[in-house]
Parts: structure tokens; C-alpha cells; sequence
């Protein structure tokens, strides 16, 4: 087993009455990127908020490397690089000296404050705007400014809270290449709406939902539920359902509102070619066969409907 | 890490026009003032015959200046420290703070002592200014280095109380108004009291511990009471901010 970098244990936050977040509980490994996904309002940036130690959790507690956030927040602090969803730049500073403010405040040793400002403006692409003033940056500049004074000082873990909201789609793709690149050495959270771009950047993936937890695992994991195995089959002259249901292996045959027909077979059983040339042989009219997928937004709402749903059981109860 | 801090919030002031304006027009005050007492002294002392009436020219000048410097200290520390926090919590920068490995205290001392040291400038610019009499007369060190450190306490107890009022709210300027009034209020509490002299209200009147210092008297009481008055507030603060992290 890989050793956890950060572990957060039943963390929960109160606002008034209703909770933010109940009961997250879960772990980051050693250089792996995970993906917190859930719509607005979920309790992302509130668990992320514990997570960095701006905000108490009213119950559970954050580890980061086994130190305990609460009980010693300097050393684990230190350990972390933070990006809120709102940019914290000092905006009257140039680029060079608001690195270099991070860079203290984060403990790199006066000698080494240079080369780290130097560095981190290498891997952002921030070198030929040194002597900007942050004001006069555009939007993806100043979130690469952002990205870098939460990488400065090395940091074990980065947190990343949307990080691509209003950028356009260019550079959309250059900050998620970058944080591709930083979760090469680092273990990264990344906090987002978007579902395919926990797909392109992250390794596992976690939803929330109201507050709780409804899905952890493997990108993989969402794969296969996303994809299932199903094939979309399009017939111009389609037989009756009861015929396609006798072909070997098929679990369930379904209209969609276009017209097509979606096929789910039994696990590791994929019978494209025996379709097609049954097809064929048939004179079904066959013009599309291919893979259903399911959208991630699909599964997205079946995760948190069904965990709606639970709720209201155990409510009844 | 302190130092950090203070840093960071000196390069702030200066990189903003705010700072350069109040130092640059705190500076003509002082300075036209202290043209004004070297004439009036003139003036003044030619006229005087007896030698009882006759004053010396550090604590005629030097009455004058710290006399106006530390009610002009009422006007320009509050605009001062109205953004050190209340700024931050608007433009949402304090995350960067809370997320560095930087206690609530380091953050808060750290301000404070930015503010402090870019007082100290004009603190010092009179203390330099007064010393210039002595090219053609003989002046009283002590007397202006008392002055010096009690103007300088009056400014950090202001500052104090003026970071307090800009960690309450998100909006610089109520920070300034607020801090301003309460202010005020603590200078003229002996005034209001003037029929009781003894009463303890009139006591914990900024002015009144002031005025020792401006006389000439480094009075360890004075200090303790401004020491006191600075944590007090400091406290305070720290508390705010915590309770940011408490309560969201």
C-alpha cells in the first residue's frame, strides 16, 4: 500500500443549522492526482477550506503526512500549497515580488528565494512577465501567478480549487497540462464542475454531493460506469425486440428517443460482429453501431439521485 | 516570520500612492510648523524681559511640533491602518495568509510592526528636523528624545486600535471612520473629566499619558499603560481572525 499523504477523517462543518459537509472521510497517496467533482454549492470549497486550515471542521480532523492540522497547523501548513477559488494575488505587486512575498511566507530560505521565484516562474510560463504588475495581467496569467505561489515552496500536497473557471478554452488546456505536470511530483486535489476534465487530469476521482460522499474511485472505476457494456445499434428496418433479445448474450434491448437501440450484453461478452453480419444476412438496414456511452453528466445525476433517494429511506425511517 | 510580514506590508504602503501622499503632506505640516516656532520664538522671547517667562528653544519649538504632531497622528494613522485588513478581507487575500505556516499572532505583530516602522519615518524625520537647532544653539537631547518615544507609543497605540476596527469589517473606509471616532473619543476622555481630575475615565485617556512624555518625563508607568493599551488590542484582533476561522 502506498503511503497516504493526506487523510481526512469524518470532517464535518456547521453552518447554523444545516451541514456543509458531513462525514467526508478519505485519503490522498503519494503522487496522484484526485479529482473532488461536484455541482455548486456541494461542499467542495468548504472541505477544501478544512483541508488547508482556514476553516475549523466542527467534528474529524485532516493529517497531512500524519501531523495533525489542528494541533500543529505550522508544520502542516507547511507542507501544503493552496490555491483558493478566489485568486489571492496582491494586485499592487509586480509578479517577481509577489513570488518572492510566497516564497518567504512559506519558509524557503532567504538564499534559496530567488532560485525558487526562477523556477516556479519557469514551469508557469510566467518568465517574461517578471515585472508586470499583477493588476495588469490578464485572467489566465494571473491564475498561473496563483498556480505558481502554490507550488513555490515544493509543497507534499497541492490544492487546487477550480482551478479553470473563466479561463478560455486555450487556456483551459495550458493550466491543465500544468497541473498534469504537477502531479507528477506532487500529490494534487483538484476541485471542479467539469466532468471531463476530472477525466483528462485526474487519476481517481471523488463526487460530492450535499455534503456527503457519493462516489470514490478509480478513474477507471467512473470509466466502466460510463461506458457499461452496451452497444448503440441504429437499423432502418429494425426487427421486433423479442428477436434481438434471443441473440446470445444479450442482457436488456431498449429504444432511445432517436430511434436507436441500445443493447447491454452480459459481462465480457461483446457480439459487434455477429450483430453485423446477422444484421446483414437480415437485411435489418444497419447504419451505426458503436459503443454506448454514457455522459459523465449521466452518471453524475444517477449518483446523486441515488443518493437522494437514500436519504429519503432512511428519512422515512 | 514576523519580519515577513512586515515587510511585505511595508512594500504595500509604499507601493500605494496613500502612503507616499500622507508622508509627503505630514511632512510640510511639520515642517512649516517648525518654521513658525523658530519665528514666533524670536518674537516671543524679545518681548519677555524677566528671566521666569524666558523658555528654552528646544521645548518652544519642540512644544509646538509634537503638540501638532501627535493630533495630526489622529488623522493620518487611521487612514493608514484602515486597509491592513479590512483590505485583505475584501480583495480575499487573507486565504494566502491563513494557508501559509504563519500563526494568527505572526500575522497580526507583523502588521502591526510594518505600520510601526513606516510611523517610525516621521517619527524620525522630526526627531532630525529639531536636531538641526542645535547648528546655532545649544539643545536639550533629552527632552526631544523623550518627545520622540512618546509620539512613537501614541502612534502604536493608535495603529493598535486602528488594526482592531479594520479586522470588524471589509470596508476600508468604515475601518477609518470608526477607529477615527473612537479615537477621538480616547484623547478627549480627560477633557470630559477635566472637573474630576482623579477620576479613573479620565485616566485611561491616550493624551493624558502623553503629556509626561511631552514634558520631558519617561514615566514607567506611561509606557506600561500604552504596552498595555497596544496588547489589548492586538489580543483582540488575533481573537477576530480566529473567530474567521471558527465560524467561516
Amino acid at each position: 500500500m502506498t503511503k497516504a499523504t493526506l487523510n481526512a477523517i469524518d470532517l464535518s462543518r456547521q453552518f447554523g443549522d444545516n451541514f456543509a459537509v458531513k462525514d467526508v472521510s478519505f485519503h490522498l497517496n503519494k503522487g496522484e492526482v484526485l479529482g473532488f467533482l461536484g455541482p455548486n454549492g456541494a461542499g467542495k470549497s468548504t472541505t477544501m477550506r478544512m483541508l488547508t486550515g482556514n476553516l475549523a471542521p466542527t467534528q474529524g480532523g485532516v493529517k497531512i503526512c500524519g501531523i495533525d492540522i489542528i494541533e500543529n497547523p505550522k508544520e502542516a501548513k507547511a507542507l501544503i500549497g493552496y490555491l483558493p477559488e478566489i485568486r489571492p494575488l496582491y494586485k499592487e505587486f509586480t509578479v517577481n515580488e509577489f513570488l518572492s512575498i510566497a516564497a518567504r511566507f512559506h519558509k524557503v530560505k532567504s538564499s534559496y528565494v530567488h532560485k525558487a521565484v526562477e523556477a516556479v516562474k519557469d514551469k508557469c510560463g510566467l518568465a517574461h512577465m517578471s515585472n508586470r504588475l499583477i493588476e495588469n495581467l490578464s485572467n489566465g496569467y494571473q491564475q498561473r501567478v496563483g498556480i505558481a505561489q502554490a507550488i513555490i515552496h515544493n509543497p507534499e500536497i497541492v490544492i487546487l480549487d477550480e482551478p479553470t473557471v473563466g479561463l478560455d478554452p486555450i487556456q483551459i488546456r495550458e493550466i491543465r497540462k500544468l497541473i498534469k505536470e504537477i502531479g507528477k511530483k506532487h500529490s494534487v486535489i483538484l476541485s471542479t464542475h467539469i466532468l471531463p476534465e476530472v477525466e483528462m487530469v485526474c487519476d481517481r476521482v471523488q463526487i460530492i454531493d450535499k455534503g456527503h460522499l457519493v462516489f470514490h474511485g478509480s478513474i477507471d472505476d467512473l470509466k466502466q460506469q460510463r461506458l457499461g457494456n452496451k452497444l448503440l445499434i441504429g437499423l432502418s428496418k429494425p426487427p421486433t425486440l423479442s428477436k434481438l433479445k434471443s441473440i446470445k448474450g444479450v442482457e436488456k434491448v431498449e429504444k432511445d428517443e432517436q430511434g436507436m437501440l441500445v443493447m447491454k450484453f452480459k459481462d465480457k461478452y461483446l457480439p459487434a460482429e455477429e450483430i453485423v453480419s446477422l444484421a446483414t444476412k437480415q437485411n435489418w438496414g444497419l447504419y451505426h453501431i458503436a459503443p454506448h456511452v454514457t455522459s459523465l453528466e449521466d452518471i453524475f445525476v444517477q449518483l446523486t439521485q441515488v443518493q437522494t433517494i437514500k436519504n429519503r429511506i432512511t428519512k422515512g425511517k | 516570520m514576523i519580519i515577513n510580514v512586515a515587510r511585505k506590508e511595508l512594500k504595500s504602503l509604499f507601493s500605494s500612492p496613500m502612503g507616499w501622499i500622507i508622508l509627503a503632506l505630514l511632512m510640510l505640516a511639520f515642517g512649516s510648523f517648525y518654521l513658525q516656532g523658530v519665528n514666533n520664538y524670536f518674537e516671543v522671547m524679545s518681548g519677555s524681559i524677566r528671566p521666569a517667562e524666558r523658555v528654552g528653544v528646544t521645548i518652544f519649538v519642540g512644544q509646538t511640533v509634537y503638540g501638532i504632531a501627535s493630533f495630526l497622528m489622529l488623522f493620518a494613522v487611521p487612514l493608514l491602518s484602515m486597509r491592513l485588513i479590512s483590505e485583505e478581507r475584501r480583495s480575499q487575500t487573507l486565504p494566502f495568509l491563513f494557508s501559509a505556516p504563519i500563526s494568527l499572532t505572526e500575522i497580526v505583530v507583523g502588521k502591526f510592526l510594518g505600520l510601526i516602522i513606516f510611523l517610525s519615518i516621521l517619527v524620525g524625520y522630526i526627531l532630525l528636523m529639531l536636531s538641526t537647532l542645535n547648528i546655532w544653539s545649544d539643545i536639550d537631547f533629552g527632552y526631544l528624545l523623550s518627545n520622540s518615544l512618546g509620539l512613537i507609543l501614541l502612534a502604536a497605540s493608535f495603529s493598535a486600535l486602528g488594526i482592531y476596527f479594520s479586522s470588524l469589517t471589509s470596508q476600508p473606509i468604515i475601518a477609518a471612520i470608526l477607529s477615527f471616532i473612537a479615537l477621538f473619543a480616547l484623547m478627549g476622555l480627560d477633557k470630559f473629566f477635566g472637573s474630576q481630575p482623579n477620576h479613573w475615565f479620565g485616566y485611561i485617556s491616550l493624551m493624558k499619558h502623553f503629556q509626561s512624555f511631552s514634558r520631558g518625563v519617561i514615566d514607567s508607568k506611561d509606557i506600561i499603560y500604552f504596552i498595555l493599551f497596544i496588547t489589548t488590542f492586538l489580543v483582540l484582533t488575533v481573537r477576530r481572525l480566529d473567530a474567521d476561522r471558527l465560524r467561516g
